[in-house]
């Protein structure tokens, strides 16, 4: 396999790692909170639709970028105002998301270039000078935007705050155990409303990525279940941010011998391809399934006590 | 509050989100530049006028069914978000197998067979989510939704592949004959599908309702840990559940490529279970109640589709509609909750009651 | 005007919840150096007085008045900042995390966490109270004293001068208690004003320089230090006990009193557990080689700080745990891990602690409550279904013979009292055929009046040839209701007390305190 193979399988791998990533991070923060956001196909549609519109008509991916993450932001204060606030199930308005955001953004993509069916072109990459000199890394990172070092400066930035400021404390004690936080005067509802919203706004940053960096265009229900994924990759990351990137490149990675099994002689269906990570899943959680049982319990759950749990309680 | 109040009460619950989302919906179509009365006006025409009303009723009959399927599921707190990849599945494993199981059975046990197995692949798959979360208590709402994708990604594999039609270079499966699809209810077009659909409604209704299962059930929703110390067999009743609710929605795949299409094609998804999902809320999980409220995201649908594209709007409205009702609901129920005796109808899981 | 030498001031403190007034025009003056026992049955308004106190609720009417200042709390940061620091009943520690993020979360800090300072003060305070704890250990990984060393360190962490205690004893050895005291008093001595918040009379007698009584949300009495140092303690408790209960001391239970257990025959004991060691499904204390016996009956009480491996020994006997060792006989039948549909059957019965939790079913009707554990069962449901004439019929009939007060059968089980909730649990395991029933804390949280119906079931059904196992961590309870008691002390039992001797209590308490290591 020579250089040039390698780095583009890099470079796929990266394609498809990274909106995945974003997603995740967000997710993360919201179940560190305790909510379980399960509508975030819906939140990264809705990014990527508007990214796309708004890039589309401006010329500036920058400008893309930010719609993107507000119209994400916008979509997920349903679940901050309906599940968090006025205590509904955050799996019913998750799903609820989902159909709004699939729902809305086939429609308007519909209306407005079904018939056009336009692409964009690729953003522009980030120099990186001599560092490309590095084989297959090298030209690979040379092509990536500048949205791509963002999302890991944004994964360092949201792993410091989560474990290494006051904020993050009560946010993670929101999900670890909402009473105490009460008893010591934290605000449980403000923390998980700011969780929401940021989760939203990276669900709504993957879905940009995908469409203005990954694909290049919008295609009515392009993520394919990346946003069901997401929530896994946060769930198995547990809080963990460096986890969470690691998983998504292995995804990545995934993602991207599939693709290059497909050009070569092997007979790999489309189908096997998007199967796979899912049954990856299943497999990884019956693991750990049989690994707790096994090994009695653990004093540190892997998913925050409160997780799901709307609060306060009043029964 | 008196019990007709009290009637009254959950009525007025019911309508209005269904109101305010049509009227949410009419906002839309008029952002789009669209009629609103004249699309509604449609709907209306095209699926109960003429020929309408029969394939609203057809419509039905996967909707009741996976209507069932959510509702025994939900009522034991058990969130099986499997539906799509069930229904796909085992619709393409008995649009698969029917040319062949009716070449050697007679038409009556060709039929019951292709039923039974569409409900067993229903069954088979729910037990992937019930046996993690029986056994190792693993979050049943991921698993249940990677069984679905995996699933659905199995029936496009089994479409393109073994049951491919040899002769058609589309990869669909090989359409039934006629005479082998499920006949009408005499007088109709309407297949006897709808039927069975609806005998199962009331079947489940006096199951869950009546029956020690259908207590257990409650009981096992309401109150887990109760559930286990009243000696309900938590692990089996959600295993149980879990089974129940994937038959009746394998049922639904059987019904449809039986009585309705004959084939099936790949990257076809109608999306039944997602839409669905808040109409069976708004049933408050009750079977019988489920019924008016599936007829009426019938006639949405069914005329919806018709009515969509004489406006030139994608069909894609209607699920904006039905994410509508259920944010709709959701506020609804809040607002009335705090101002009636304090709680809401909802079943435990959509809220916990408001405290008065 | 309040003169400064009153560090907190409450004046007509009112509020309401629904039909219940649970305070009504309280006034009460504590004064810094002093230890303030509020004294009161559960049920008399203290823990609601102690949360408006805390910032977690605010009075419907009143006025709080710290140093002088009238204060509004919004919330338990304001609480805090007007250095009031409180110690509750119910841990209000996050087991998930360690000691460390739980103090930090204490400190409420910024942005910036300050994890040096806090550790230092962490080893600073908890010396006080004992051993220094570890600040890296989860805090689920702690015993319960470390536990309630942690609340105090908690509470004080913000240097309050007025320091609130809700029921502190409730978890401790009596030679737990007394240290606890003691640096209670060594805080007084530093000028805090402690609160003690308390149903035990002995208690405030031990340690209070006022008493305040409370009774049905009110004001009942006051006594000062003159008359507490001046009245004998023996005059004292009476005339305390008449203004806690309203003229009416705690009612003798009902019911036939009990043969001495020396006159009956044993014969062949009922319940027989055989050197068993097992855990509690919440990963709470598990026990050791436990043996004890029950006969018909008779009533064994088992005595113990609560977390010594009750919920284990329960679970063990009455539940669907399975056991690790030893053997559980029960009518000569091994009944170790069988489900517990069939322990029913045989007429062994479980009356869980956790009554709202797992006892009921708060959204079902009374009636189907109290049928919970027969569902399925003829002749409530024949042929899988429910026969709604005889449900109901059952119901009434349990309804009229337990008392329980329910505005009807169909009335959700969950909107009746604490009291109530517990006679549809004993209503429940009580009838139909039980030979054996479990009781465990079974008057935790509950009236004097309920308590006294629930020990009168108790003696009615013992005399009618059942038997008792009884779990509490109420002495008094035990000795006035059991025949012998067992001690149970970290997971084991270390002793056995006849409850008639005259020592009984003495020797209970002994053996706690040997038994236990904090």
């Amino acid at each position: 396999m020579n250089e040039a193979m390698l780095t583009a399988f890099v470079v796929a791998a990266l394609a498809a790692a990274m909106p995945l990533l974003l997603t995740a991070i967000g997710e993360t923060v919201g179940e560190q909170s305790g909510v379980l956001n399960i509508g975030l196909e819906g939140l990264m549609l809705v990014g990527a639709y508007a990214s796309f519109a708004v890039t589309l008509a401006s010329g500036s991916f920058t400008l893309g970028f930010l719609c993107g993450a507000v119209a994400g932001a916008a979509l997920s204060s349903l679940m901050a105002l309906l599940a968090v606030r006025l205590r509904a199930s955050q799996i019913v308005v998750g799903i609820g998301l989902t159909l709004a955001g699939t729902g809305l953004t086939s429609m308007l993509y519909d209306a407005s270039y079904a018939d056009t069916r336009p692409h964009l072109p690729p953003p522009t990459p980030v120099p990186i000078g001599p560092l490309d000199a590095i084989p297959v890394l090298g030209p690979a990172l040379s092509t990536q935007p500048t949205a791509f070092y963002l999302t890991w400066v944004m994964l360092g930035f949201a792993s410091l705050w989560l474990h290494h400021t006051g904020p993050g404390l009560r946010l993670r004690a929101a999900g670890q155990r909402p009473e105490a936080l009460a008893a010591v005067g934290g605000r449980v509802l403000r923390l998980r409303v700011g969780a929401v919203l940021f989760g939203g706004a990276t669900a709504g940053l993957g879905g940009t990525y995908l469409a203005l960096v990954s694909a290049g265009t919008f295609t009515p229900g392009m993520t394919h279940g990346l946003g069901f994924l997401a929530i896994v990759v946060a769930m198995l990351g547990r809080g963990r941010m460096l986890a969470v990137g690691g998983i998504a490149l292995v995804y990545g990675i995934f993602v991207a011998i599939g693709t290059a099994l497909q050009l070569t002689t092997i007979e790999l269906s489309n189908d096997v391809i998007t199967m796979a990570p899912f049954v990856v899943v299943l497999i990884v959680l019956a693991a750990i399934g049989l690994k707790r049982t096994r090994g009695g319990q653990e004093a540190r759950p892997a998913l925050p006590p409160a997780l799901a749990t709307p609060y306060p309680p009043g029964d | 509050m008196s019990a007709p109040a009290r009637a009254l009460d959950v009525l007025a619950r019911t309508v209005a989100p269904l109101v305010l989302a049509i009227l949410g919906s009419a906002v839309v179509l008029l952002a789009l530049g669209a009629n609103p009365w004249a699309f509604y006006a449609d709907v209306l025409r095209f699926s109960l006028t003429g020929e309408g009303w029969q394939q609203t009723l057809t419509a039905m009959a996967p909707l009741l069914l996976i209507s069932l399927g959510l509702i025994v599921s939900f009522r034991a707190q058990l969130w099986n978000l499997g539906y799509g990849g069930t229904y796909l599945l085992s619709a393409a494993v008995v649009a698969g197998v029917a040319p062949a199981v009716f070449a050697f059975l007679p038409y009556g046990a060709a039929t019951l067979l292709l039923l039974v197995l569409a409900a067993g692949v229903g069954l088979i798959l729910a037990l992937i989510p019930a046996s993690l979360k029986a056994w190792f208590g693993t979050n049943e709402v991921i698993t249940s939704l990677m069984t679905s994708f995996v699933a659905a990604s199995l029936a496009n594999l089994l479409v393109k592949g073994p049951f491919q039609d040899p002769s058609v270079s589309v990869p669909q499966t090989r359409v039934l004959d006629l005479e082998f699809m499920l006949a009408y209810v005499p007088g109709t077009r309407v297949h006897l599908g709808v039927v069975l659909a609806f005998a199962l409604v009331i079947l489940m209704h006096v199951m869950l309702t009546r029956s020690s299962f259908g207590t257990r059930i409650d009981v096992l929703g309401l109150n887990p840990r109760a559930a286990a110390h009243a000696g309900i067999h938590v692990p089996r009743m959600t295993v149980a559940v879990f089974v129940v609710s994937g038959a009746l929605i394998g049922l639904a795949g059987a019904i449809d490529m039986l009585g309705l299409w004959g084939y099936m094609r790949t990257d076809w998804n109608p999306g039944y279970g997602d839409k669905i999902l808040p109409f069976v809320f708004l049933a408050r999980l009750n079977p019988l109640g489920s019924v008016p409220l599936v007829g009426v995201y019938a006639v949405l649908a069914t005329g919806g589709t018709l009515a969509a594209q004489r406006a030139g709007i994608s069909v894609d409205l209607l699920t904006l509609l039905v994410a509508l009702v259920l944010f709709f609901m959701v506020i609804v129920e809040y607002l009335a909750a705090r101002h009636s005796v304090g709680r809401s109808y909802l079943p435990r899981g959509i809220f916990k009651a408001v405290r008065a | 005007m309040t003169a400064p030498e009153i560090a907190l001031h409450l004046r007509g403190i009112e509020k309401r919840f629904g039909a219940v007034q649970a305070n009504a025009g309280i006034d009460l003056d504590v004064r810094p150096g002093e230890i303030h026992c509020l004294l009161g049955e559960n049920g008399a308004g203290k823990s609601t007085l102690i949360s408006m106190l805390a910032g977690q609720q605010r009075p419907d009417a009143g006025e709080i008045v710290v140093g002088g200042r009238t204060v509004r709390f919004t919330s338990p940061t304001d609480s805090r900042r007007a250095r009031i620091g409180v110690v509750f009943q119910h841990s209000m520690l996050i087991p998930t995390m360690t000691v460390h993020e739980n103090m930090l979360l204490a400190a409420m800090p910024g942005v910036r966490l300050h994890r040096q300072a806090a550790e230092d003060r962490l080893t600073e305070l908890s010396s006080v109270f004992g051993e220094p704890i570890n600040p890296a250990r989860l805090v689920a990984e702690l015993s319960l004293g470390e536990r309630q060393q942690l609340e105090l360190v908690r509470a004080l962490w913000a240097e309050p001068r007025i320091l609130v205690l809700d029921e502190p004893t409730s978890m401790l050895t009596p030679a737990g208690a007394a240290a606890l005291f003691q640096r209670l008093q060594d805080l007084a001595k530093t000028g805090v004003a402690v609160i003690l918040v308390t149903h035990k009379i002995d208690e405030a007698l031990a340690l209070g320089d006022r008493i305040t009584v409370l009774r049905s949300g009110e004001v009942a009495a006051r006594f000062g230090p003159s008359e507490l140092a001046e009245v004998p303690p023996a005059e004292l408790r009476p005339r305390i006990l008449d203004r806690m209960f309203g003229g009416t001391a705690p009612k003798r239970a009902s019911g036939p009193p009990p043969r001495p257990f020396e006159d009956r025959a044993p014969g062949r004991p009922l319940l027989a557990l055989e050197r068993v060691s097992s855990s509690d499904r919440h990963g709470g204390m598990p026990i050791f080689d436990v043996s004890l016996q029950v006969h018909a009956g008779e009533v064994v009480g088992v005595a113990g700080i609560d977390g010594h491996g009750q919920l284990a020994l329960a679970e063990a006997i009455a539940g669907s745990r399975g056991i690790a060792g030893g053997r559980v006989i029960f009518d000569g039948r091994d009944v170790g891990g069988m489900p517990i549909r069939r322990k029913q059957r045989l007429g062994l019965r479980y009356v869980t602690d956790d009554r709202l939790g797992e006892g009921i079913v708060g959204q079902l009707s009374v009636a189907l409550n109290l049928l919970l554990k027969r569902i399925g069962q003829p002749p409530f449901w024949r042929f899988g279904r429910m026969n709604r004439a005889e449900v109901e019929h059952e119901a009434q009939e349990l309804i009229r013979r337990f008392d329980i007060r329910t505005p009807s059968a169909r009335a959700p089980a969950g909107h009746l009292s604490g009291g109530n909730v517990q006679k549809i649990l004993l209503a429940r395991e009580l009838a139909h055929d039980a030979r054996l029933v479990v009781l465990n804390k079974p008057s935790y949280g509950l009236d004097a009046a309920t308590v006294s119906r629930v020990h009168g079931e108790v003696r009615r059904f013992v005399s009618r040839g059942g038997a008792c196992l009884m779990l509490s961590t109420d002495l008094d309870e035990l000795l006035e209701i059991a025949d012998r008691i067992a001690v149970l002390a970290q997971g084991r039992i270390v002793g056995w007390v006849l409850a008639r001797s005259s020592d009984a209590a003495a020797r209970v308490s002994e053996l706690m305190t040997a038994g236990g290591q904090q």
